[in-house]
């Protein structure tokens, strides 16, 4: 187990830059998430911390030495891949101690870590299997068990669910979480999912074009974003007011929409879906920020829905329990209203 | 209706394609076993050509010369060949590109040409004919084959099986080795095949390159024909007709040409 620490590291692939001076910590047995929409260069940090490219200048340590010059095989690392890349030719059980048998491991222990390893993935009893006799979730079971048999330093997991479908992704979630919870790995995954990255991580890195724009704890990426990008890239955002590019908040002339204390030169105001409620009336109550609308749209996903909301040139999206949605048809004027403390102000 | 019409005539072209490809070969192998010297009828069973080529030293050394030959080109271009098919297939460099084109002319360039090059190349450097430039030649002309079958498979190779055993520790050799080896190894053995039928059927190279008294079986057959016809050129290709088939049913039968494994 060891921290990894990325410093200043900048890759180029001829003119187009992937990594543009990211760094960003990784304290020892975190799970961390690098989240960024494709092209953002998550997957080219994901795999120059792993050794399979090098980086241009900058520096990254595994356990306080920097590993510049460490080949992949030389890292101590673990690596699950979005296809999960098990050895066709070989059974489950030689896929999970392949690691084992590079290292010349006694086969008394090799057989007895396997044994570990497919037990902490719930798969003790399909060792002999060949891989494609495997359904997509085990495979992927047996991935992991993989790549932490030889109790790497760091875990690193590249889309690691994407190739999943939703119910068994969510499950694949929880058991991800537990196992890193139990073995206490420090854990770097690459998602494009925001949701997997919020569920998941203790950290979360955003990159975007090269650049690492923000890194934090979920809550406090989620409910303090950095910029306009961040803020809609990760959950719904509601963009209520704008610089006017006068260095003054504009709020459509909507006065009922109260700027936070000292938020007056902020670049924008922005609002969760699911900070929004919705009335038929004008709600009476302090420190409310509100906005008049029609209710263009109303989807029933099951426990939540989503509204759609016209106000003026602004389209808001909320999202509430179905419940709580009082009785509004489409088409209907209606107020949308939130406390101010939830509004979020985007620097 | 015209279903049905289609059905038979593809049928009766299958069948047609099959009558011309192995009557001749069966009528050979047919009268490797009759007594006439002048394919008479009827027949009448005899194994006295069989007994005449076990005496005939000029034809057995010839086949031997042969196989020892295709054995050094099979083992020379396999090796050459797959490990130019996995840097093909592993590394980007410059050149790659045209090095890739390259390899196709061999195959498309008539052997008589090649081989007129391959003499005058040969005399040229000192090394004139005889089995050494004929177990050269043979090599260039079978790691394009090679290549090309290996390559073939490689391609259904997932390059993230390497990526995933280096993680787990496996240096350039043991990946080889233990992850892209074993995938390849259908294509090494159909490239393998390819590379002994090339050396071992090839006439126009060995007839150029080797010298009076040294030839090969193709060679020596060619010539035994010109000074007159004897059912022995029966027997011997009958006995290679037949080698080669089961040669072939076993390598299909273990290697799995292409499929999954």
């Amino acid at each position: 187990m060891a921290e990894v620490s990325v410093k200043n590291v900048t890759k180029k692939f001829g003119n187009f830059t992937a990594l543009d001076d990211v760094s960003m910590e990784f304290p020892d047995g975190g799970f961390f998430a690098l989240l960024g929409p494709s092209g953002s260069g998550k997957s080219t940090l994901l795999r120059t911390i792993a050794g399979f490219l090098f980086a241009d200048s900058g520096s990254i340590h595994i356990g306080n030495k920097s590993v510049d010059l460490i080949p992949v095989e030389k890292r101590e690392i673990g690596m699950m891949f979005q296809n999960y890349a098990l050895f066709p030719n070989m059974t489950i059980a030689d896929n999970v101690g392949f690691g084992l048998r590079v290292r010349k491991v006694s086969s008394d222990e090799e057989r007895r870590r396997i044994g570990e390893a497919l037990e902490l993935v719930q798969l003790s009893t399909l060792g002999d299997r060949k891989p494609h006799q495997l359904s997509g979730g085990q495979r992927q079971r047996v991935a992991l068990a993989r790549a932490i048999v030889t109790n790497p330093r760091v875990l690193l997991l590249d889309e690691p669910l994407s190739a999943l479908d939703k119910s068994l992704r969510v499950d694949m979630q929880v058991e991800l979480k537990r196992i890193q919870h139990e073995i206490g790995i420090t854990t770097i995954f690459v998602t494009h999912d925001q949701e997997e990255a919020l569920t998941l991580s203790d950290k979360i890195g955003i990159l975007r074009e090269g650049r690492m724009i923000q890194s934090g704890p979920p809550r406090s990426v989620y409910n303090n974003p950095v910029d306009r990008f961040t803020a809609e890239f990760l959950g719904d955002a509601n963009i209520v007011a704008e610089n006017d590019g006068n260095g003054r908040l504009n709020v459509s002339g909507n006065p009922s929409i109260k700027i936070p204390e000292g938020a007056e030169t902020a670049s924008a105001l922005a609002v969760r879906p699911e900070s929004l409620s919705i009335s038929a009336t004008e709600p009476e109550q302090e420190g409310l920020s509100k906005v008049h609308g029609r209710l263009v749209q109303r989807m029933f996903a099951g426990a939540m829905s989503t509204c759609i909301v016209q106000c003026g040139s602004h389209t808001y999206k909320m999202v509430a329990r179905d419940q709580d949605v009082p009785n509004l048809s489409e088409g209907e004027n209606i107020w949308l209203s939130w406390k101010s403390a939830q509004t979020i102000v985007i620097p | 209706m015209s279903g049905v019409l289609l059905t038979r005539l593809g049928k009766l072209w299958l069948l047609s394609i099959l009558f011309f490809l192995y009557a001749p070969i069966l009528v050979m192998a047919f009268m490797s076993f009759n007594a006439s010297q002048y394919y008479q009828l009827p027949f009448e069973f005899s194994l006295k050509w069989y007994e005449k080529l076990a005496l005939n030293t000029e034809i057995l050394d010839a086949a031997t010369r042969s196989i020892a030959i295709a054995i050094v080109t099979t083992v020379v271009a396999t090796v050459l060949g797959t490990a130019a098919s996995v840097a093909l297939f592993r590394f980007e460099f410059r050149g790659k590109r045209f090095l890739q084109v390259m390899l196709f002319p061999p195959i498309a360039i008539p052997w008589l040409i090649t081989g007129t090059a391959m003499l005058i190349f040969f005399f040229g450097i000192g090394l004139g004919r005889g089995t050494p430039s004929v177990i050269i030649g043979h090599v260039a002309l079978a790691i394009p084959y090679v290549i090309v079958v290996v390559s073939a498979r490689l391609a259904t190779f997932d390059a993230t099986l390497e990526e995933a055993a280096r993680s787990l520790g496996a240096n350039a050799w043991t990946v080889t080795r233990r992850v892209t080896f074993p995938w390849i190894v259908p294509g090494i053995i159909a490239g393998a095949l390819f590379a002994f039928a090339v050396s071992f059927d090839q006439f126009v190279i060995s007839y150029f390159l080797s010298e009076p008294g040294d030839s090969t079986l193709p060679v020596l057959i060619y010539t035994s024909i010109r000074k007159g016809f004897t059912p022995e050129i029966n027997a011997i290709s009958t006995i290679i007709i037949s080698v080669s088939m089961v040669v072939m049913l076993i390598a299909a039968r273990f290697s799995n040409f292409g499929g999954e494994r």
